[in-house]
């Protein structure tokens, strides 16, 4: 199958073509994943798939491959009758199963295809569910054929807010909610970090960590002790302010906390890079009124310092980045800080923000000679490096086929990624993830030097 | 605060033509009203534009992707009205359901549910066929329902069946029948049954529009009778039909019948009210 794989990639078209139907090695995964992903970040929460059998298990197949931990979800395993008659009686029963046999303390059910095809009207059917004291039981709608897995995430953060935040109408408490967005465990606990660094106290949801990078211990918990917990969200209501880190997977809950309990929401993008990074802590310096800690001074001093120290290994060097539109954003972003051009910039995600952003991102620094595309895919990709090629491509594990067939180095960054373990745990948020992406990029590009020089070229200092 | 009605009939029973004099005869008397066609044929609102929608949401969907805007789907019609066809799949292929579902969740996307909105009328396609065509009831939509019925027993037997919809909707949302409208098909007593049909189903007989040409002269001419003759006698029975629903007060969950009670209540009325 792989060598299928690349043969077919080294015989796609020579020159760029419109394909306007379909995708041809898409860039994105469907909703559910992500549904089920934020879902995950809420302490003791069971996903619910509600759908047919194989949707649940693609998903936490997918999620397990790239955190390298089990993923527990239930379904609501449709047959032929539910598609027919509809999901109402699968849900109720599997609602109560749940309750009696896994005892989470929340069910976060979201759609598929089939039920939303056959239009289950998911709030009525769980108002009709029998639901022990003390538990909760949220959805989302997520029908695959729309957006993407990042759409599957904003829509399950959405839901988290519309069934559990509350606000209690008294004075707001002096806290910052963060929604981070789809980032691995190990990013929101750098978040995590950066905002007690600065003194500020917190409420992050949806939270991974410790979930998807829980320790191993000598005790098997179904639950691990990571997530959001469900009382620290209901509060979420209370907080002074919320930060939507990436406005394609947080914006949809900030701005509904925001008018649900007038809790005001600045979005901000993902905290990659020199730039993004700095944005949030200026967020919190200034809402909050505390000073920026000796120590992040320090680890940015570290980035500036590490920047001119390695500028010369990637300055002007043309990339092609694709993935998750957020991630992107951001990404290219520092890639302009580190002097590099990006040349081709996709995401697989629809939204016409992005090329709004990316653009106007390129304008700043007199870039127009570039390729920006959402609701792109892989082949697009292709055939414009074919075209004109670039020195590195960043991505994930699904570029390893294009970076192989067109001889370019790859840099592995963003979900999934299948074919490389730790990275969950690594951040690249944060000023310690810029000394991270700068390593992994430079690294790449002095390795393939290495690789390609000549005897007489091969250095020793580099 | 907007009041949203959703209108269910059986096939062919004229629901369309209903709701147009009807929203024709809001929007008259200075109300701004929007109306969302929920029929694959999208023949919703020909009278109120004068000619059916050139382009439905679903069409525009088709040929522009997802990037839309509002303008290009919201049509404004006779009075002022809003117009929108939700439009679906070709006869016998497709899920026109799901198209409903996709329409309503992109109007609202794109902010077509305004505060200065006083009325938003969905007219729906025969039957609640499936879960698509209960969207316009699900919470937050429409919390009013009127039946579009006759004194044939088919008709009265699909009311009916719609009433155990509603139930269903009823009992955990906020949604209630309004009321039955009579479009008279000239049946023998159909005054009498329509209003203790009404009546058993814990309803009312909200209004009674006799049978007049005049419609189908109005249709003819693509328009709702209010605008192609205000002054007539039929222009004013929509008028009061609009004024009826404007003030009214009386929302229940339907009780619906047994099939049996249904025929019984045909024999009682109909036939021997007849002889």
């Amino acid at each position: 199958m792989v060598i299928g794989v690349i043969v077919m990639l080294e015989c796609i078209p020579r020159k760029a073509i419109d394909h306007t139907v379909g995708k041809i090695n898409p860039a994105k995964t469907c909703q559910p994943l992500g549904a089920m992903y934020a879902a995950l970040g809420i302490n003791r929460c069971l996903p619910h798939s509600h759908g047919s059998q194989g949707c649940c298990a693609y998903h936490r197949m997918a999620l397990t491959r790239h955190f390298r931990e089990q993923v527990l979800a239930s379904s609501s395993s449709f047959t032929e009758g539910a598609s027919v008659f509809g999901g109402a009686a699968n849900l109720k029963t599997s609602i109560k199963n749940i309750f009696e046999i896994y005892n989470p303390d929340i069910i976060a059910v979201h759609t598929t295809c089939l039920s939303e095809t056959i239009g289950d009207d998911l709030s009525t059917i769980i108002k009709q569910s029998e639901v022990p004291e003390g538990k909760v039981v949220i959805h989302a709608n997520t029908p695959s054929y729309q957006g993407s897995h990042i759409t599957g995430f904003s829509n399950m953060c959405r839901g988290i807010v519309s069934y559990l935040a509350e606000s209690d109408g008294t004075q707001k408490k002096n806290r910052v909610n963060i929604i981070p967005g789809f980032v691995n465990p190990g990013d929101v606990r750098e978040i995590r970090r950066i905002v007690e660094e600065m003194g500020v106290e917190s409420v992050i949801f949806p939270d991974t960590s410790g979930v998807l990078d829980a320790p191993l211990t000598s005790r098997y918990e179904q639950y691990p002790d990571g997530g959001s917990r469900v009382e620290d969200i209901r509060d979420s209501g209370n907080s002074k302010l919320t930060l939507s880190l990436g406005s394609f997977a947080s914006d949809a809950a900030a701005s509904l906390l925001q008018e649900k309990c007038g809790v005001p929401g600045i979005p901000l993008k993902l905290p990659i890079g020199l730039k993004a990074t700095d944005a949030l802590i200026m967020a919190l310096k200034e809402a909050f009124g505390v000073a920026v800690p000796r120590s992040l001074e320090i680890e940015r001093g570290q980035v500036i310092d590490t920047l001119i120290d390695t500028h010369h290994h990637y300055q002007g060097r043309t990339v092609a980045v694709f993935g998750d539109p957020d991630t992107v954003i951001a990404l290219t972003e520092f890639l302009l800080t580190m002097g590099m051009v990006p040349k081709y910039i996709i995401t697989g995600t629809p939204g016409s923000l992005f090329e709004k952003q990316i653009w106007e991102m390129l304008a700043e620094v007199g870039l127009t000679d570039c390729r920006v595309k959402a609701d792109a895919d892989l082949l697009d990709l292709q055939l414009w490096i074919r075209e004109s090629p670039v020195d590195l491509l960043i991505g994930t594990t699904h570029g390893k086929y294009i970076a192989r067939a067109e001889d370019i180095p790859l840099v592995r960054v963003g979900f999934p990624i299948f074919d490389r373990a730790v990275h969950p745990l690594m951040p690249i948020v944060g000023y310690r993830g810029c000394l991270r992406l700068i390593e992994q990029i430079s690294n790449t590009l002095l390795e393939r030097r290495d690789r390609d020089s000549t005897d007489e070229d091969f250095e020793l200092v580099l | 605060m907007k009041r949203q009605i959703a209108i269910y009939g059986k096939g062919g029973i004229g629901k369309s033509t209903t709701t147009q004099n009807t929203v024709a005869a809001l929007a008259d008397n200075g109300k701004n009203v929007m109306v969302v066609g929920c029929d694959p044929k999208a023949d919703s609102t020909r009278l109120l534009l004068h000619g059916l929608c050139q382009k439905t949401v679903l069409d525009t969907l088709r040929d522009e992707g997802d990037d839309i805007e509002l303008d290009e789907i919201l049509k404004p019609g006779f009075g002022g009205t809003k117009c929108v066809e939700s439009g679906g799949p070709e006869p016998g292929v497709g899920c026109a359901g799901r198209g409903i579902i996709t329409s309503i969740n992109l109007l609202e996307q794109l902010g077509a549910y305004t505060d200065d909105l006083d009325y938003v009328f969905y007219d729906v396609l025969g039957d609640v066929v499936c879960g698509g065509f209960a969207m316009p009831i699900r919470e937050g939509k429409a919390e009013e329902i009127y039946i579009v019925a006759s004194g044939e027993l088919m008709a009265l037997y699909a009311a009916n069946n719609i009433s155990k919809g509603i139930q269903k909707y009823a009992k955990n949302g906020k949604v209630r029948l309004g009321g039955i409208i009579c479009n008279s098909r000239n049946v023998d007593n159909e005054h009498a049954l329509l209003k203790a049909f009404a009546e058993e189903i814990g309803s009312q007989l909200i209004y009674f529009v006799p049978r007049d040409n005049l419609v189908q002269r109005a249709e003819i001419h693509k328009k709702t009778v209010i605008d192609f003759d205000p002054e007539s006698n039929q222009a004013q029975e929509y008028r009061n039909l609009a004024a009826a629903i404007d003030g009214n007060t009386h929302f229940v969950i339907p009780k619906p019948m047994a099939q049996e009670r249904l025929e019984e209540l045909m024999m009682e009325h109909g036939f021997l009210g007849a002889m």
